[in-house]
């Protein structure tokens, strides 16, 4: 996989390597290819929101730089005597008149962006529903023109299309956020709030829970991955059959620990018995980019460590820790669930 | 610039100064009146002096407490997934933190450090509360220990400082948010107590001739803030009683299965918590605005544009809380119009700093420790005033919001405009304390490790949000960008801490063998600089009367005539505590006023107004409810034996040839003042729970629900009618009393205690019989929470009535000393506008929604 692609989960060896030291300003102000950036915009929206920021932080530098400088002025400068009227034309100028012209231009220039942030995008678009749940999401695909199906924990978008995402909770409140696509908004229990991305190149970018919710706030993350529409279109293909059944023995023996400790009592495997709906469908979760929420790289040993020490990975989460298994029923279920693709 | 209108009501010092021997008994007299009391019995003190130190120093530890959190929070953040912490301590640290610096440090520091020297500043010998300021003291130390010590069990509160429901009803069970909810009420209240009594001090107890157009801008500031903090704590006490009773009780306030709403939290929250922020950031301009002065040697250029700012900025900040739910997916009209309001703040905002830098353009600066803290701060505040701006406006919030962005922005805003001016106000104002000076050396050492650390730690934060990293998080995946910024925000926060250090060794360092203070150090024009080093026990010498805006530099020979007692009371001649109240505008004398001296009562009070809440956090419901009985207990003892005293004699001579009334009631009485001001903010809190009501109508389809009952309109009628008798005949009672045969008034009095229990069974008995089950639906539960709150404000209201009658009948109300049933019918106006309201509600909203 190459570097930008990479899932920007917890690593398997809980790494102290701070200062991967991707230097330079640029990099520094990105963030790494910025993955999770909102100054390395991917969306319309983004982008609309970064220029604004831009212009914003260069005006915001010039007035700062100008009212420092007058008060610096202001000390520096040989006592003079007191003036009523020119005091009084200082005060309200610079103090009133100059910041209203200013905020009424920003605001002109700021708000007239809003209709365009707002906007739904076109009624045949593709909309995806999200679902907040402690400590992961929940989300249902409903094309057009085509059968809804549901996975978790990751969005795959066409570039260049306007998608609309409409979000609630199932519990607390979380809120909705990719940095590089779009703004955020909160996700409620009883209540929709709507949402549009508008990716303008193809890549992978971080999504995360942006208001407080809890235990493991910080470990509700999920990524979102910007094709091609062909390449979309094979992707919800590929979604929506049924697993694959697993190859080899040792994942069919994970088939069998996966049916006798009850899994599919909250996890669903389409094209098996397992029909949970508590916790997220596991129907293609071998081919997806991160496990947990964001948690961890998805590969054979994640799904053991997640398996074995989900209280530290996943504080507070409702899933049960699978630490009394054996090894070899830990291997066996972790090759089941990486074959589920 | 005063003497132009009126001179012939403007009176001079004595020409003469009285014989030594005369002053020499006059200070015996004042200091034996005002003495502090010694050994194990200073703690019932109840000076402005003693408890505004008290309560500065605690506030201050609180302060030093929050900081300590946030160290551990950055040791946890230096790298990428520590383990330092763990989820569960890291959410609580970061709740307490929040928690303790608004509502423990921010808050406090400002009300403690005004009643330290609001009355220096005006003249006075005190507030005209000084019972009232220790109650709220001992208060605010039980409910903050309280709080704080929960870190220490592990059952802190960890719901945010914003304690967001549903995560703080269903999903928290623990004792955490009742703790947050009870503790923090209690202080709360503690501040609207605090608020009221600095109200009334501005408005009353200013010296003579100080005309509302020559209060010191400090006491401007106080007031316009008093007035706030009695207009946004309510909004928020409200909604912690719906909070806890839907954790207690389950009434379903913010239960969407049963029709409440969780944004109803967020705004009652937020009507709160956006007028907090310029609670906490104008008394630090005014702090800025008392010392400005005194550095450039001249007096403040534009002090009515910098009133009219600051009244201005505490209007608008009702006016802004949506921008703290611009994500909520509110409509985008609603988002752009308080998205234009929080801009506008930045107006009135514009005009106080250009009313400072054009006071130094006038004046000539000398650069002291004090004012280096002002610069600081300033350049500081002025980067966060310009990022708010930024989160202001709705596109680039939706980026921002609780992001790192906005950790930044309001720690440049709240460190900058706060905590730089407050600790230069220390190192300004210490000589008043301890008569000693800080260390200009250690003041400059601590400046620049603050103001280095602070930069440090909080400009990268910026970008670390603008990354992508978003708060309330307590670790984060390497390589996302955030790992070197984090460690030079970690590091920051070090250097930050070590500057604050230097600082407390200055302060707390023994002083010793350091000379005292000359008198006036920094050449000051205001009057808390009269004060002698060390200070006198008495506040002031002679109260004095006022021609200038800056006295001590305008008004010849001013410091001599105070000392020689040339103005008003040089002297305690009934060993009494005495101050001199003024009318609220032109501040012409009008009483003199004795206050309370030392007591434990309201050490006691405290206590057991605390067990009240504490023992209700842990659900000790007869405990709870013995402490509040007992505590209630203790006030009226207080109140009957400390207030509305009636002098030995109705008047007397305050030197200058004028004589007073010692005994006053109505409008023209610091305790009218009070209980008004007081409703005020009771009103409030009831106008947050109709709002309440009116919010669940615009968010239902149908509302009331049709599946659920309403009250029969026969009762609301009923309710009505015998409380509008009550008020009428409480109305009677107080012009009865005006006559000398009590019987009338008893009459009067006793026919208003029954309509009103007649009227409160009534109002409890239509909910009750109509069968409204509070834990089934939103809509019986918000109609239950309006029919308690009037009925126990019938409750008090009965209870003062019954109080009016049992001081008539003590002989501590007369015919012509009637301070209590007119403060009592002051109450009845409010009960009756609150039933009114209620069954207006209740009974009639079904009948026409």
């Amino acid at each position: 996989m190459p570097k930008h692609l990479m899932p920007f989960a917890r690593m398997p060896a809980a790494p102290r390597a701070f200062g991967t030291a991707q230097a330079g300003a640029l990099a520094l102000l990105t963030g790494c290819g910025g993955v999770q950036s909102t100054l390395a915009p991917a969306g319309r929206d983004a982008e609309r929101i970064a220029q604004l920021f831009w212009w914003m932080a260069g005006g915001a530098l010039v007035i700062w730089a100008a009212v420092i400088g007058l008060a610096l002025y202001a000390i520096l400068r040989p006592e003079r005597d007191h003036d009523e009227a020119r005091a009084r034309l200082f005060v309200i100028g610079g103090g009133a008149v100059v910041p209203a012209v200013v905020l009424f231009g920003l605001l002109i220039f700021g708000l007239r962006e809003l209709p365009a942030l707002l906007d739904p995008g076109p009624d045949d678009a593709l909309e995806i529903h999200v679902r907040g749940e402690r400590w992961w999401w929940r989300v249902t695909y409903h094309p057009p023109d085509a059968s809804s199906f549901e996975l978790a924990n990751e969005l795959y978008l066409p570039v260049g299309r306007r998608t609309r995402i409409v979000l609630d909770s199932r519990d607390v409140i979380h809120s909705f956020w990719v940095p590089a696509l779009a703004g955020k908004i909160d996700m409620f229990p009883g209540r929709r709030t709507r949402l549009a991305l508008e990716p303008t190149r193809t890549g992978v970018f971080r999504g995360v829970c942006a208001e407080y919710c809890g235990l493991s706030h910080t470990w509700m993350a999920f990524e979102t991955a910007v094709v091609e529409p062909d390449a979309f279109q094979d992707w919800m293909a590929e979604q929506r059959r049924a697993s694959t059944s697993p190859k080899g023995e040792l994942a069919r023996s994970g088939e069998a620990s996966f049916v006798e400790l009850g899994c599919g009592a909250c996890h669903a495997v389409r094209g098996t018995p397992a029909k949970g709906t508590i916790g997220p469908d596991l129907t293609h979760v071998g081919g997806r980019r991160t496990l947990g929420a964001g948690t961890l790289a998805n590969d054979p040993e994640s799904f053991r460590r997640f398996l074995e020490h989900l209280k530290t990975l996943k504080p507070g989460a409702n899933m049960p820790t699978f630490d009394m298994l054996e090894d070899r029923e830990l291997d066996a279920l972790a090759a089941y669930l990486d074959g589920l693709r | 610039m005063s003497s132009n209108d009126a001179p012939h009501e403007d009176p001079e010092p004595l020409a003469e100064a009285p014989p030594e021997h005369v002053q020499r008994a006059q200070v015996e007299r004042l200091l034996k009146a005002w003495e502090t009391p010694k050994g194990w019995r200073y703690w019932s003190a109840v000076n402005n002096s003693e408890v505004g130190l008290w309560y500065t120093a605690t506030a201050f530890v609180f302060f030093l407490f929050g900081g300590a959190l946030a160290l551990l929070m950055r040791v946890q953040l230096a790298f990428p997934e520590n383990d330092f912490l763990s989820a569960e301590l890291y959410n609580q640290i970061f709740t307490v933190h929040g928690s303790v610096m608004m509502f423990l440090f921010a808050v406090p520091i400002f009300e403690a450090f005004s009643i330290m020297v609001l009355p220096e500043m005006m003249g006075a010998r005190d507030l005209p509360f000084p019972r009232l300021s220790a109650y709220g003291f001992w208060c605010f130390l039980i409910g903050g220990v309280f709080v704080c010590g929960s870190l220490f069990f592990g059952i802190a509160p960890e719901g945010g400082w914003f304690m967001y429901p549903p995560l703080t009803t269903e999903y928290q069970p623990g004792p955490g948010a009742d703790i947050w909810l009870l503790g923090l009420s209690f202080i709360e209240i503690a501040s609207i107590a605090a608020a009221v009594e600095l109200i009334v001090g501005v408005l009353k107890v200013r010296p003579p001739g100080m005309r509302i157009n020559m209060i010191p801008l400090y006491a401007w500031y106080i007031l316009v803030v008093g007035v706030m903090i009695l207009f946004a704590f309510p909004p928020l006490i409200a909604g912690d009683i719906l909070l806890e009773l839907e954790r207690t009780l389950d009434w379903p306030f913010f239960d969407v299965s049963r029709g409440g709403d969780p944004l109803l939290w967020q705004h009652l929250f937020w009507i709160f918590g956006h007028p907090e922020v310029y609670i906490v950031f104008l008394p630090s301009i005014a702090l800025v605005a008392m010392m400005v002065p005194t550095f450039a040697k001249t007096p403040i250029v534009g002090y009515s544009w910098i009133v009219l700012a600051a009244v201005g900025t505490g209007f608008l900040s009702f006016a802004l809380w949506v921008h703290h739910m611009f994500t909520t997916g509110l409509p985008g009209i609603s988002l752009a119009l308080f998205s234009a309001a929080s801009e506008a703040v930045a107006i009135p905002t514009g005009v106080q700093i250009f009313c400072f830098i054009a006071t130094l353009l006038v004046g000539k600066l000398t650069i002291r420790v004090p004012i280096m803290f002002i610069i600081g701060g300033f350049s500081t505040f002025v980067m966060g005033g310009l990022t708010g701006v930024m989160v202001a406006l709705v596109p680039f919030d939706l980026q921002a919001h609780d992001t790192y962005f906005v950790v930044g922005h309001l720690h440049s805003v709240l460190i900058g405009g706060t905590i730089f001016p407050i600790v230069g106000a220390f190192y300004y104002f210490f000589p008043l304390v301890g008569g000693k000076h800080l260390s200009e050396k250690l003041g400059r050492i601590a400046f620049w490790l603050m103001f280095v650390g602070f930069n440090i730690t909080f400009v990268p934060m910026h970008i670390t949000g603008l990354l992508g990293m978003p708060r309330r998080v307590y670790t984060y995946p390497a390589g996302l960008g955030f790992d070197s910024l984090n460690l030079a925000s970690s590091i920051g926060a070090f250097i930050l801490a070590a500057g604050i250090l230097v600082f407390l060794w200055d302060v707390v360092r023994p002083k010793k063998h350091q000379p005292l203070a000359e008198r006036n150090p920094w050449n000051a024009g205001t009057l808390e600089w009269l004060a002698e080093m060390p200070d006198k026990p008495w506040g002031v010498r002679s109260i004095p009367e006022i021609d200038s805006r800056y006295p001590l530099w305008d008004q010849p020979n001013f410091v001599r005539d105070v000392d020689e007692g040339r103005f008003y009371l040089p002297d305690a001649k009934e060993l009494a505590r005495e101050t001199l109240i003024t009318t609220s505008v032109d501040a012409k004398p009008i009483q003199c006023l004795r206050v309370p001296g030392p007591t434990f009562l309201t050490l006691y009070a405290a206590i057991l107004t605390g067990g009240f809440f504490i023992f209700g956090t842990f659900h000790l419901w007869w405990l709870a409810t013995l402490s509040g009985v007992a505590g209630l207990g203790v006030i009226i003892v207080w109140i009957w034996t400390g207030t509305a005293v009636i002098p030995e004699k109705p008047e007397k001579d305050v030197g200058l040839g004028l004589t007073l009334p010692l005994y006053a009631s109505g409008p023209s009485s610091v305790g009218w003042w009070a209980m008004f001001i007081t409703m005020l903010g009771d009103i409030t809190a009831f106008v947050a729970l109709v709002f309440g009501h009116f919010f669940y109508w615009t968010t239902h389809a149908e509302f009331p629900p049709a599946s659920q009952p309403t009250v029969a309109p026969l009762w609301g009628v009923a309710a009505l009618i015998l409380l509008t008798g009550s008020w009428l005949l409480t109305i009677a009672a107080r012009a009865l009393n005006k006559r000398p045969k009590a019987g009338a008034f008893y009459g009067a009095s006793a026919a208003a205690v029954l309509l009103a229990l007649a009227g409160c069974a009534a109002l409890l008995a239509g909910p009750w019989l109509a069968e409204l089950d509070p834990t089934t639906n939103v809509y019986p539960a918000i109609i239950w929470v309006l029919v308690l709150w009037t009925a126990a404000h019938v409750l008090v209201g009965v209870l003062m009535q019954v109080y009016s009658v049992a001081r008539r009948v003590a002989g501590r109300m007369t015919f012509e000393h009637d301070i209590d049933i007119v403060n009592t019918t002051l109450f009845w106006h409010f009960v009756f506008l609150t039933a009114a309201v209620t069954i207006a509600v209740v009974v009639g909203f079904p009948l026409v929604a």
